[in-house]
């Protein structure tokens, strides 16, 4: 209890290292959070660990269909020589299992990277300049927004990727595809910040010393409106695991031949399943669950220690008063903007 | 000012400027329903102009078959070598009167694929719907009165693991366990062959099997088609079931706090009778608000279902409409999906501003 209260309070003067964004939450938490967030943290640490050294930890390459024994043969049950069994396809299931883990993990880095920029950018500019640009951006966010990402994706990865795909023309069409989804929950974020930082007092001095807009909107403006975003970033990027899954599956990913991706494995054991042979199935599905875990628990922890409903008991809601924005659920309605506007 | 203490999942920043109750609300619904038709618009024309990016179907459907020169002659006659301009305003006049035109692969009116496979997409999306509520709430309200003990961890987890989990992967397992090896249930499709052909007999069949089945009277039938829907409407619904849980936990821990629950509390209300009557219901509100985002979530992943379970719905043949570069396909079932998603947040959105005063404009 006594651990809340004094997370409750503003830290006087923190070292640099206890301002960064995970490191300052971790030591906010207390019992099961903190459990949750280190266990995120440990899960997400593994599997950027296996993608960075893929190539040390698989023993076969990801598209490997034999050895120095000869062809590995097609859907055959774990075994000492392929610990997973291998695929319909003939592949080591193992092996492309960990090679998927850097697919993956490209994909949202690239992903995540461009719909920030992006989501920044446009959101900066239609809130602090607002008129009719913003007034159309909003609608046309909130377009992209209300449909299934999904879809959206997958007509954006034909679009881009003209149905052929090699490793970096894939992983660049799918973290595209993905980004065009992303890129308005981004904007609606920094778009809200930006219309209420544009009204404090900091940002009118700024204008009248005659500072350039484009150094207020940069400098005064962004600084102060990116608070929120290594939640998104975190919810975002499970969900860019998962979009990436969901093309492979539907035949709109990567080809085999050029990457690994659990999406793909799992459409190819579809048929697989139906005869009985399971290891197909079961060891991708469960690399995609386990990375969207791990990330969707980091990202689970920060936005409950984010939000002061969550964080502390019924002491700190009576101080906080009104519910910081802070907490992004990404369940907000879709008015929220326009009523911020109209207030 | 009861509703003030509700705990909705907007953020309100602002406090609300306070305005005469009812006056805002018939200016709130009209602009609120003007905002469904640009909605419409914008993903029409968006997916009208990336589909025209990729290439024209008969090129897709014929390439290798045909010389350049018979291509062309049927591309022009097709009408796809014209300004991307002037195709793209025939079209819109063509929606606008409610003709989508013929699909290009297989040559049926859209309207009736729409029809045919929307059926089966809403009745997919019902039963999910069905399973996330039985599953989603309850829990939710449990985790809530358990709060940081263990079994709030153990459904906290269990929450993020519908999350976590894609519908597919779910879905293959749930027909690997009782399909495969424990032969419970079917493993794909709708219905078996023989209650599909009965149903064919059925002078005004709906295409929700649900609905002929009964229909049709026979309990074999009624049987056979609620045991085809059991593992998708599980896949598809543990996904829904799973933010279900998380909001209801996170509104009924709020609504635990206020003070109208306080003052029961003090009264000597036990605290499962707290969660159960006090508490959960103003919780109940922000449910209905996510709904609407929940339909386009759901209709994403009933692509995905739909494709695992081979259940012949809109998703499934979009997948195929898409891969035949088929447009004028996409694009209809595109514009019903729009429609659909915009006109859901409609209603949500009236529903939530009739029963929470500050959700106004």
């Amino acid at each position: 209890m006594t651990d809340t209260v004094i997370a409750s309070v503003p830290p006087v003067k923190n070292s640099l290292l206890g301002r960064l964004p995970v490191v300052k939450q971790l030591r906010q938490s207390v019992g099961l959070q903190r459990g949750m967030l280190i266990a995120g943290l440990t899960i997400t640490g593994l599997f950027v660990l296996v993608a960075i050294f893929a190539p040390l930890i698989a023993p076969y390459g990801f598209a490997q269909l034999r050895d120095a024994q000869g062809s590995f043969g097609a859907q055959q049950p774990p075994s000492a020589a392929h610990i997973m069994g291998t695929t319909v396809g003939g592949y080591d299931v193992f092996s492309r299992v960990i090679w998927g883990a850097q697919t993956a993990v490209l994909v949202i880095v690239l992903a995540v990277v461009f719909s920030i920029i992006a989501g920044i950018l446009l959101g900066l500019v239609s809130g602090y300049l607002g008129g009719w640009l913003d007034r159309v951006l909003v609608v046309i966010g909130d377009a992209i927004y209300a449909f299934p990402s999904l879809l959206l994706a997958i007509v954006l990865s034909i679009v881009i990727s003209g149905g052929q795909s090699s490793l970096w023309g894939g992983i660049l069409a799918a973290a595209l595809s993905i980004t065009v989804v992303f890129i308005p929950q981004y904007y609606r974020v920094i778009r809200a910040e930006t219309i209420r930082i544009k009204a404090e007092p900091y940002v009118e001095s700024a204008k009248m010393l005659g500072a350039p807009t484009s150094r207020i909107m940069f400098r005064h403006v962004l600084r102060n409106a990116t608070r929120t975003l290594p939640i998104i970033f975190t919810l975002n990027a499970s969900e860019a695991v998962l979009t990436l899954a969901g093309l492979g599956f539907l035949g709109f990913g990567i080809e085999p031949s050029a990457a690994a991706e659990w999406g793909y494995d799992l459409n190819k054991a579809l048929s697989d399943v139906t005869s009985g042979i399971w290891w197909t199935a079961l060891y991708p599905g469960l690399a995609i669950v386990l990375s969207v875990l791990g990330i969707t628990l980091v990202g689970e922890s920060l936005n409950d220690l984010a939000d002061p409903r969550l964080r502390g008991r019924k002491r700190v809601k009576a101080k906080a008063g009104a519910v910081s924005l802070t907490a992004v659920d990404q369940t907000l309605p879709s008015d929220v903007d326009i009523r911020e506007e109209n207030a | 000012m009861t509703t003030s203490l509700l705990p909705t999942d907007a953020p309100s920043v602002v406090a609300p400027k306070p305005k005469s109750a009812g006056g805002g609300l018939g200016r709130y619904l009209l602009i609120r329903f003007l905002l469904i038709f640009p909605t419409i618009f914008i993903l029409v024309t968006l997916v009208f102009l990336l589909m025209r990016t990729i290439g024209d179907p008969i090129t897709a459907a014929q390439g290798g078959r045909l010389t350049a020169e018979q291509l062309q002659e049927r591309i022009h006659a097709a009408g796809y070598d014209r300004p991307v301009l002037v195709q793209y305003f025939e079209y819109l006049g063509q929606v606008f009167t409610g003709n989508f035109g013929n699909t290009i692969s297989d040559n049926r009116p859209v309207t009736e694929v729409l029809l045919t496979y929307g059926g089966a997409t809403l009745e997919l999306a019902f039963y999910a719907l069905i399973v996330a509520f039985i599953v989603g709430i309850p829990l939710g309200m449990l985790a809530a009165s358990m709060r940081d003990r263990v079994p709030d961890a153990v459904l906290r987890i269990f929450a993020i693991l519908c999350y976590a989990t894609p519908v597919f992967f779910a879905g293959l397992l749930l027909k690997l366990v009782f399909s495969v090896w424990l032969q419970w249930l079917p493993v794909a499709g709708r219905a078996s062959t023989r209650t599909e052909l009965s149903m064919q007999t059925l002078p005004n069949k709906t295409g929700i099997y649900l609905i002929d089945a009964i229909m049709l009277g026979n309990p074999n039938a009624i049987g056979d088609v609620l045991s085809h829907a059991v593992l998708p409407g599980i896949a598809l619904g543990l996904l829904t079931a799973g933010v279900f849980l998380r909001l209801v936990r996170t509104n009924v821990i709020g609504t635990l706090g206020t003070d109208y629950v306080d003052a029961a509390r003090s009264r000597g209300v036990s605290e499962f009778r707290l969660v159960r009557k006090h508490a959960y219901k103003p919780a109940l509100i922000p449910i209905i608000t996510v709904i609407g985002l929940q339909i386009a979530l759901l209709l994403g992943g009933a692509v995905l279902t739909e494709t695992t379970f081979e259940w012949k719905g809109l998703g499934f043949q979009l997948a195929a409409y898409l891969a035949a570069r088929d447009f004028v396909a996409v694009q209809g079932i595109v514009a019903l999906l729009a429609v659909f998603v915009a006109v859901t947040n409609f209603v949500v959105d009236v529903i939530a501003a009739l029963i929470d005063p500050r959700v106004r404009y």
